[in-house]
């Protein structure tokens, strides 16, 4: 029963694609949601029944039918469930049905109305397959149609010059990181000789890949994580990703197919333990990653981009917890980023839509009056990220560096704390500067200044709900052993690496310092802002090379554009210009013209006349005679 | 008596074929021609052959010969076509020619005696070919009829005009 | 009792003559003539090799070589009848529609 979940936003997609022209926006509406609620149904079912399945006989697999047969080169067209893959759905289904409810809204004016709610369920089913997967070739395809279809709502507003672009780099971006990852399948299909995972575990408890191996293996799988999630370096093109509709941020790029690599990391984590070494890098990339984003976050004044940044910190905060042998910390803060973040985002697009579009902060200010239900949602979202207790971003950011120092992971878990100092600033930031303070709005976007409709406010309530009792499947470990639902949820996909035990009164002592470090993000952020709104004026003209080089994004994508793509371009203009222009193009006209010119000299000899016809006939009889006598 | 015979006939065939050559009337042309394939029906018979003599008598001096006559008749716009006036094709295939007939000559110059003469025993009786024709060559002839139909429909398909036009 | 041999040599002067004949006549309708003697000197070197051989077999090609110029000729007339019409002419040098 639980294949038809990714089948059925499939053929809700096949249908709208085929015949969406024709039909209704409100009938394409009605199946888009529908699909994936039945498809959202299904995965509650399954994972209810999932719970009674003793962990032996996991994972449940379905093979619907042979794929690929060649030599000995197999791929079953098979979906597994388990305990990841479950909560995966779950996500994924759950978040996307909110969002698809709350696209009726915001895109009910849009020409392309059809061609989203296309796409968006193609991306569903892309999602599914994905983590559904029951090898790596099929995951590789969900994989690959997920970054199809983030390429194409990147740019589905394709007559600006911009969308367009940022599809381009989206995609071109993420291929690199791909083909790393298609490497890495390749190794795998050498060593183990089979892309199923089942026996991929089995050859790695077999002892079947040298650690060696593991390292090139899991490094390349990561190099093709850090495309698709946005790490450093590949993680230039999510901000761009921001030209897409607001509910396509919030699902693609926020919730769900960023984390992609967090949960590929997660279902290869014994490769990833058995590494060793590659575990390292997953956990310092993120690490890096997660107090370099934040720090671009905090001069960025475009409220999407703002959120972007926020994004890719947070993914980096789920590597640190996959890097320090913590895959179920880092599932966990997947799980309640997806809410907190989608949340943010929609609650972002229904500002933009209150503003008719407007995206920059300096022009909001004060719209907690006009906006009762975004308002609320916004400060919840907000608050669960910054890390304040009881809310689910605590938990799951706490379990994550709490792991990282149990490792002994020092330096991981230093950054990660500077972290959270800057997110709870730049949070607070974004709410102060939109919905406190003075307003700054333009007038004409003052005329039209209004709440949003239900069906995009209902679906913020229900997400800002989760934001903050996600947390709860997942308590500390001082509150008992067996607070962590989540954590035992996963132990029979995670295997467990070494378990450190930390002292009740350390673990203690870690909480109060991740919640002072949220409370004083939060306060400098009030200082900044609310209580004296000069000081930020002041520390920019104090050190004026730091904040350009924020404000710049430090300057990655210029040195990206001069070490890449210009001498990219320009080679293929050298080459464009001397071989494509001249040789290829030489040859194809060469030839044409020698043709013609064959043709022309041959057709001297038809004259159309039947007699030099039967002339030349008789020329070759005698010759032939003459051949056979002499 | 038998090679005088022969000699009569062959100068007349060619004699026959020379003159469809060289006049310039289509419907002399014709006639020669009769003339020339009666004769080659006698050089069947001397040759043992009586039944392909007559075959020969029947469908080419009677039915062939006849059909052409009528679509010399149906097509008889212009008296008398000159022969061929382009220089080169008709030097060329004359020189193809004597070059083709020295060579058949220079093929067969060495067997021509040991074909033997003609006499002896009796070979080509109506009853042996009927007989051949049903056994042997049973399968070529059955083809043969369909070719026949083939034609048939083929060159009435080709002529007729279309009531329409 | 006149040699095969004899038969045979004019056969080949027959076939030399009809291809001459197709090469110095412009009408359709002769030409194919001249096919037709060359068809018969063919049959006639049949003929001739059947005697030598002993055996009727030869004559039996002559036999089906008679029909299938029966067939021919019936085809060819058609279509040079056909060609009459549209063209108002029979010289073979006002065919050239496939001239290159």
């Amino acid at each position: 029963m639980f294949w038809l979940i990714p089948l059925l936003p499939g053929a809700s997609a096949f249908i709208l694609a085929v015949f969406g022209k024709w039909l209704p926006k409100k009938y394409v509406s009605w199946q888009a949601c529908l699909s994936v609620f039945a498809s959202f149904g299904i995965s509650l079912v399954s994972f209810f029944g999932l719970l009674k399945v003793p962990p032996g006989s996991l994972p449940v697999i379905k093979t619907l039918f042979h794929w690929i047969q060649s030599g000995s080169f197999n791929a079953d067209l098979s979906l597994q469930l388990d305990p990841l893959s479950s909560i995966m759905t779950l996500v994924v289904t759950g978040v996307g049905l909110l969002i698809h409810v709350y696209s009726v809204g915001y895109m009910a004016h849009d020409k392309g109305y059809q061609r989203y709610f296309t796409y968006l369920n193609l991306f569903t089913f892309a999602m599914l397959i994905l983590v559904m997967g029951a090898n790596l070739v099929l995951m590789f395809v969900g994989w690959e149609g997920v970054g199809l279809c983030s390429y194409l709502l990147i740019g589905f507003w394709f007559e600006k010059h911009s969308a367009a672009n940022a599809g381009k780099k989206a995609f071109i971006v993420n291929r690199i990181g791909d083909a790393a990852f298609i490497l890495g399948i390749f190794f795998i299909f050498l060593i183990v000789g089979s892309g199923d995972f089942r026996a991929i575990t089995g050859a790695i408890e077999g002892g079947a890949i040298t650690q060696g191996m593991a390292t090139l293996i899991a490094l390349l799988l990561f190099a093709g994580a850090t495309g698709k999630s946005a790490q450093i370096p590949l993680y230039v093109w999510l901000p761009d990703a921001m030209e897409g509709p607001t509910p396509v941020s919030a699902l693609i790029h926020a919730a769900t197919m960023v984390t992609a690599g967090v949960y590929m990391v997660s279902r290869m984590n014994l490769l990833f333990t058995l590494s060793g070494v590659a575990g390292q890098v997953v956990g310092i990339v993120g690490a890096l990653t997660a107090i370099f984003a934040a720090t671009m976050a905090l001069t960025q004044n475009d409220i999407k981009r703002v959120l972007a940044y926020s994004t890719i910190s947070q993914i980096g905060y789920m590597f640190i917890g996959c890097g320090v042998g913590a895959y179920a910390a880092g599932m966990f803060h997947l799980f309640t980023h997806a809410f907190f973040k989608s949340l943010l985002f929609l609650a972002a697009g229904s500002v933009m839509h209150a503003l008719s579009g407007e995206l920059d902060m300096r022009k909001m200010g004060g719209l907690r009056k006009y906006l009762p239900l975004t308002y609320p949602t916004f400060l919840i979202g907000a608050i669960a990220i910054a890390g304040v207790p009881f809310l689910s971003g605590f938990f799951s950011k706490d379990a994550i560096l709490t792991h990282a120092f149990a490792q002994g992971q020092y330096f991981i878990w230093a950054l990660g704390l500077m972290g959270a100092v800057l997110t709870a600033f730049y949070m607070f930031r974004l709410v102060f500067l939109t919905f406190f303070g003075p307003e700054r709005i333009e007038s004409h976007a003052k005329e039209h200044l209004h709440e949003s409709p239900r069906v995009m406010t209902v679906p913020l309530v229900i997400l800002a709900f989760f934001s903050i009792i996600a947390g709860y499947v997942g308590l500390p470990v001082v509150l008992g052993e067996k607070a962590n639902l989540f954590s035992r949820f996963l132990d029979p996909v995670i295997h467990p690496g070494p378990e450190v035990h930390l002292g009740i009164s350390t673990e203690w002592l870690l909480i109060l310092v991740s919640v002072a470090v949220a409370l004083c993000g939060i306060y400098i952020a009030y200082v900044f802002y609310l209580k004296s709104p000069r000081t930020p004026h002041r520390i920019v003209a104090r050190f004026p090379a730091l904040y350009k080089l924020l404000y710049n994004k430090y300057y990655v994508d210029e040195v990206y554009n001069a070490a890449f793509v210009k001498p990219l371009v320009n080679g293929s203009q050298v080459v464009y210009d001397n071989f494509d222009l001249k040789v290829i193009d030489g040859t194809i006209d060469g030839t044409a013209a020698a043709t013609s010119f064959a043709g022309k000299v041959l057709g001297l000899f038809q004259s159309g006349l039947v007699k030099d016809y039967t002339l030349v006939l008789l020329l070759g009889v005698v010759i032939f005679l003459g051949y056979l006598l002499f | 008596m038998g090679i005088f015979l022969f000699f009569l006939l062959a100068i007349l065939c060619v004699g026959g074929v020379l003159g469809m050559i060289l006049s310039k009337n289509q419907a002399h042309n014709a006639l020669f021609l009769v003339f020339a394939f009666a004769c080659l029906g006698g050089l069947f018979g001397l040759l043992d052959a009586p039944f392909i003599a007559a075959v020969q008598i029947i469908i080419y001096a009677g039915a062939i010969m006849v059909l052409f006559i009528f679509v010399i008749m149906m097509v008889n716009l212009e008296q008398g076509i000159s022969p061929e006036k382009k220089k080169w094709t008709l030097g060329l295939s004359a020189v193809l020619a004597v070059f083709l007939l020295v060579e058949l000559g220079l093929a067969v110059r060495g067997m021509l005696g040991s074909l033997g003469r003609t006499g002896g025993p009796s070979i080509g009786s109506p009853t042996e070919l009927g007989r051949l024709l049903f056994t042997d060559y049973l399968y070529p002839f059955e083809i043969t009829s369909v070719l026949i139909i083939a034609a048939l429909v083929g060159a009435i398909v080709l002529v007729k005009k279309k009531e329409k036009e | 009792m006149i040699p095969v041999g004899y038969f045979f040599s004019l056969s080949i002067v027959l076939f030399v003559l009809g291809i001459i004949g197709f090469f110095v006549k412009r009408d359709l309708i002769t030409m194919f003539m001249a096919v037709e003697v060359m068809l018969n000197a063919a049959n006639l070197a049949f003929i001739a090799l059947a005697k030598a051989a002993g055996s009727p077999a030869g004559q039996v090609i002559v036999f089906f070589v008679i029909t299938v110029a029966a067939a021919e000729a019936a085809v060819g007339l058609a279509i040079i009848l056909l060609v009459f019409r549209q063209k108002k002419s029979i010289k073979a040098e006002d065919m050239r529609l496939m001239k290159g």
